[in-house]
Order: C-alpha cells, then sequence, then structure tokens
C-alpha cells in the first residue's frame, strides 16, 4: 500500500495540523515505511477473534451523581492563552 | 517575600522529622508527565511549556503523602513518544554511563537521574517500554505495574489503555518500597482497580525455591546480538543458582505485538492529544480564523514525532481504515493476551532480555522510526498485555554498557517479580560503571 501526498493532506486536515509541501513529504514516506511494517498483521487470521477492548476485565464502578469540585471557575481559566477574567476568548467564529 | 511551599515543609521536617512516614524528607524529582499543582508540568511540548497545573497527580500526592519533597521535573520524551529521548522539546537527555549515548526513553530524564544519583528515586511512566527500556540502559531497576495498579489521574495522558506509572530505583528494595507508595485505588480514575495491594517492601524475599519461571523462545529474534543470547542465559544460571526452576514456553504471537502497538497506541494519542487546539490552555498560535488557529498551533506546539504519531493514529481511525487497521489490532491484542494467558497455566513468571540492544548513540536513530520502535519489541507486549514487568541490571556488554533482564508476572502479582528481582539482584551484584563526567 501507499499512502500519497493527497491522503497526507486530507489527514492532516482531519487531525487539524497544518503541513506544508516539504513537511507532506517527509511524512508520506515515514508513515510509508511504518504502515509497511504493520502490514504484518494480514498474516494473521482473526475472523473468530474477539476485539479486546478493555484489558481490566471489570465493569465500571458506579458513584453518585454529586457536585465534588464547586466554584473553581478561576482554576479552570488560570491557564487559559488569552487572557479573559471570565471566559475562554478564541478568534471570531460568525460574521 | 514568601517562601515557596516546599522550602516550607523542609524546614519543618528538619525541625521536627517524622520517620514514622515512609519516604521521610527524601527529596524527589519526578518525570515531567505528572502534573504538580502549581508547578509547571511540560510534558516535554512546547504545548504545554506555560501550563501550570491547579491540581496534583495521584500518584505523586501518594509520594508527598509519606514525606517526600519534590526537587524538580524530569525532561522526558515529547508526551512520552519516544525511546531515546531526544523528542523533548528541551532537548535530549544523556546517559550518565557515557555522554554521547541516549538513555533510552521516554523516562529517560528519570533514568538518568536515578542512574547519576540526582535523585535516590524517582517514577516514569510506561506506555511501551518507557520505564523498562530506559532502566535497562541505564543499569537501574524500573517496574511497570499492573494496569489499574497506579492511578492515571493527573498523569499527562499519552495512550490510555497502555499508560501506567511505576517506580524506577538503585535497587529492588527501593522499588518495592515505592511501589507501595504509588499504588493505590483511586475513584478518579475509572480503569483504577480496587484489589487488595501488597506491603511490597514488607514482604520482599529472597525466597523463589520452586518458582516455575518461562523463557520464550520467541524473544530470540533474528539480529540479536550474542551478548543479549548470553546475558538471557546467564540469567536462566541465576534463575536456577535461585532455587528456581525455567520451562522453555511459546508466546507465539510474539511477533505481532510491535506493529499492533503502533495502531493501537497512536490511535489512543491522537484522540487524547485532540485537547491541545489552543482554546483552554498551552500554547497558542495567531490565526486568520478559529480553524486556522487550531492548525497552527498544532503544527507549531507538536513536535516531528508526535505529529507523526498523531497522523497514524488519524489515519487508521478514518473512514474506511478503521476495520483494518484499528479493529484488526484489536483483535491481534487479544491474540497476545491470550498467549500470555496459556503460559501463565504453566509458569509462575517469564524472563526475557528487557532490549534487544544496550544503549545506542545519540542521533544513532532518528532518521529511523521504525528502527527506533524496534527497541521496544520485549517491552510492549507487557503493556498490551496489562501485566507487570520489572527491569534490572544484569550484566554488561564489551563496551561496558549495561544490559538488562526483564521479569514479567500475572496480573496483580507485583510481589511475585519482585522477589525474583530480588533474590537475581543478589546473585548478579550488579556494578553500574559511571564516571560522573558531568561533574569533570
Amino acid at each position: 500500500m501507499s499512502i500519497d501526498l493527497k491522503t497526507i493532506k486530507h489527514i492532516s486536515k482531519l487531525a487539524r495540523i497544518s503541513v506544508d509541501e516539504q513537511r507532506a513529504k517527509k511524512l508520506a514516506g515515514d508513515l510509508n515505511s511504518i504502515f509497511d511494517f504493520i502490514e504484518k498483521l494480514n498474516e494473521l487470521k482473526t475472523d473468530n477473534v474477539e476485539p479486546l477492548t478493555s484489558i481490566a476485565e471489570t465493569t465500571l464502578k458506579l458513584r453518585s451523581d454529586e457536585v465534588k469540585s464547586k466554584n473553581i471557575r478561576e482554576q479552570i481559566i488560570k491557564n487559559s492563552p488569552q487572557e479573559n477574567e471570565d471566559y475562554f476568548v478564541v478568534p471570531k467564529v460568525i460574521e | 517575600m514568601t517562601l515557596h511551599p516546599l522550602w516550607i515543609k523542609q524546614k519543618k521536617f528538619d525541625q521536627k522529622p517524622n520517620f514514622n512516614l515512609k519516604l521521610p524528607g527524601i527529596p524527589m524529582a519526578v518525570k515531567d508527565l505528572f502534573c504538580t499543582k502549581n508547578i509547571k508540568t511540560t510534558a516535554g511540548s512546547k504545548i504545554l511549556n506555560n501550563f501550570v497545573p491547579t491540581y496534583e497527580s495521584t500518584v505523586t500526592e501518594n509520594i508527598w503523602n509519606e514525606g517526600a519533597i519534590l526537587l524538580g521535573k524530569l525532561n522526558c520524551d515529547e508526551f512520552a513518544m519516544g525511546s531515546s529521548n531526544e523528542t523533548s522539546f528541551f532537548g535530549n537527555v544523556q546517559n550518565p554511563i557515557d555522554k554521547n549515548l541516549v538513555p533510552g526513553g521516554s523516562s529517560g530524564g528519570s533514568a538518568s537521574a536515578v542512574a547519576g544519583q540526582l535523585t535516590p528515586v524517582t517514577i516514569g511512566t510506561d506506555t511501551g517500554g518507557s520505564i523498562r527500556q530506559p532502566a535497562s540502559f541505564t543499569g537501574i531497576v524500573g517496574l511497570k505495574p499492573t494496569y489499574g495498579s497506579c492511578s492515571r489521574y493527573g498523569i499527562v495522558a499519552f495512550a490510555s489503555s497502555l499508560d501506567q506509572a511505576g517506580p524506577m530505583a538503585q535497587n529492588v528494595k527501593d522499588c518495592a518500597l515505592l511501589h507501595e507508595v504509588i499504588s493505590s485505588y483511586d475513584p478518579k480514575d475509572s480503569t483504577s482497580i480496587d484489589f487488595k495491594r501488597n506491603h511490597y517492601s514488607q514482604e520482599l524475599t529472597n525466597n523463589i525455591k520452586g518458582k516455575k519461571i518461562g523463557i520464550p523462545k520467541e524473544y530470540r529474534v533474528d539480529g540479536m546480538p550474542k551478548e543479549i543470547e548470553d546475558l538471557w542465559q546467564k540469567g536462566i544460571q541465576y534463575i536456577k543458582d535461585c532455587g528456581a526452576e525455567t520451562i522453555d514456553i511459546s508466546l507465539p504471537n510474539t511477533s505481532y505485538a510491535l506493529p499492533t502497538y503502533y495502531i493501537v497506541a497512536p490511535a489512543e494519542a491522537s484522540s487524547n492529544l485532540a485537547r491541545y487546539d489552543g482554546v483552554k490552555y498551552g500554547f497558542r498560535a495567531k490565526g486568520e480564523n478559529l480553524i486556522d488557529m487550531y492548525e497552527k498551533t498544532r503544527s507549531e506546539g507538536f513536535g516531528a514525532e508526535v505529529q507523526r504519531r498523531i497522523m497514524i493514529g488519524t489515519y487508521v481511525l478514518s473512514s474506511g481504515y478503521y476495520d483494518a487497521y484499528y479493529l484488526k489490532a484489536q483483535k491481534v491484542r487479544k491474540l497476545i493476551k491470550n498467549d500470555f494467558d496459556e503460559a501463565y497455566k504453566k509458569v509462575d513468571a517469564i524472563l526475557t532480555p528487557s532490549t534487544p540492544s544496550s544503549a545506542f548513540k545519540i542521533g544513532e536513530k532518528t532518521n529511523d522510526p521504525v528502527s527506533m520502535y524496534l527497541n521496544d519489541i520485549f517491552t510492549v507486549p507487557v503493556n498490551l498485555a496489562g501485566l507487570p514487568g520489572i527491569s534490572i541490571p544484569a550484566g554488561h556488554d564489551s563496551k561496558d554498557y549495561p544490559l538488562g533482564l526483564q521479569i514479567i508476572g500475572k496480573a496483580f502479582d507485583e510481589q511475585n517479580i519482585l522477589n525474583i528481582a530480588y533474590a537475581m539482584e543478589e546473585k548478579i551484584n550488579f556494578k553500574n560503571k559511571i564516571t560522573d563526567w558531568w561533574i569533570k
């Protein structure tokens, strides 16, 4: 299989990472060698194997629905990249 | 001027030490993947370069509650993605064995700090070998606990079904003591498991007579240096000298573990790292609009290896490829776990080399991701199966670089592998060859 530049552009769009032409070429090369290595899995027949979705074979514990952290707005927005004491601020979304 | 809270804690200890705690006044540096309240936590990434958590990870909280005092934060591969500690935004880490050598990764800063005696003990995290491989490369002990033993709360997430925190130390006894402190049930981590934990350090014994130790033939890989094979044979002899028995076993799907890992881990990473969008915390790049801001933030904020893994993960989860890659990998992961389940009907633990080589030179593998990934060939299956594994220093190669042996246990059987490691440690009598080059 081969991952071309068009596919790289598509994935980078999905991943929300902008890549220029040079970087896209490098990534295509890297991903192709990694996927060549991954293709080894096709040697295995797995039609009747159940997928392992969780390593801890326990059911999730239930707890009562109580608010434990109150009045922590300040803590939540403390690390926001654009300072504003009340909100997260982002570039304009609606024209 | 106000004194830093850590300084106050140190002063208090000096005035009135409490030696009933397990880590009284012990200064301890920790991997910079653990959130430390009001102290910058970067995960080795530019994107978290300005991140100051407002909460403490459960594992570090447990450590401070036993009297230890934070000494500093230790460099690691960016988001714990790497096997040489060369992917950190803050530069690579050197190995105390030789300044031109990598310390392994991703807990490379942790391993170097313990080996160089800059911190008495420390903690790392292990997603595919990130505690055991650097422990092996620097001549120290490193334990990756059973999945669910140590809380993941407050640890910067990489691949959530694989990540585990664990102790790194100069000897097995310290390792057991630190594990006893960090292993706890935590309601704040939904995958934390509520099981009866041992008093690992108190119950530590070198009596392993009659234990059955499996030797898996599939770990004898093509191109493995003879020195590694010889070390393994020596390990088998040590096991016998301790009065335990070795049994040849087969883990037939071993060679599929690494390709499986390179689907599962990047897939989970691409999902976990979606949170770094420049909005709520971390680095933000300027953009013409919201989407442009997202794309530039992530392009400028993440390093090359992290971007590569996010791209792999996004691809294997994308429409039309999910079944062929992600579902396939989950099925093979089941086969790998079945291999171990089958083996543990016959044996109590498994002995393998920790790594297929000793530490390599800085820059040697940076241009070839697959050859870098092959470093974790013996450690990755353990994470996929959620089992505990410990690496202990067991000898030197012809260049005098340390080599490690790995003991893999049954789930929740940390006590047993610590005991085996303790018994072997006594026989091996390893001495790390460190020349303190960074002082001279």
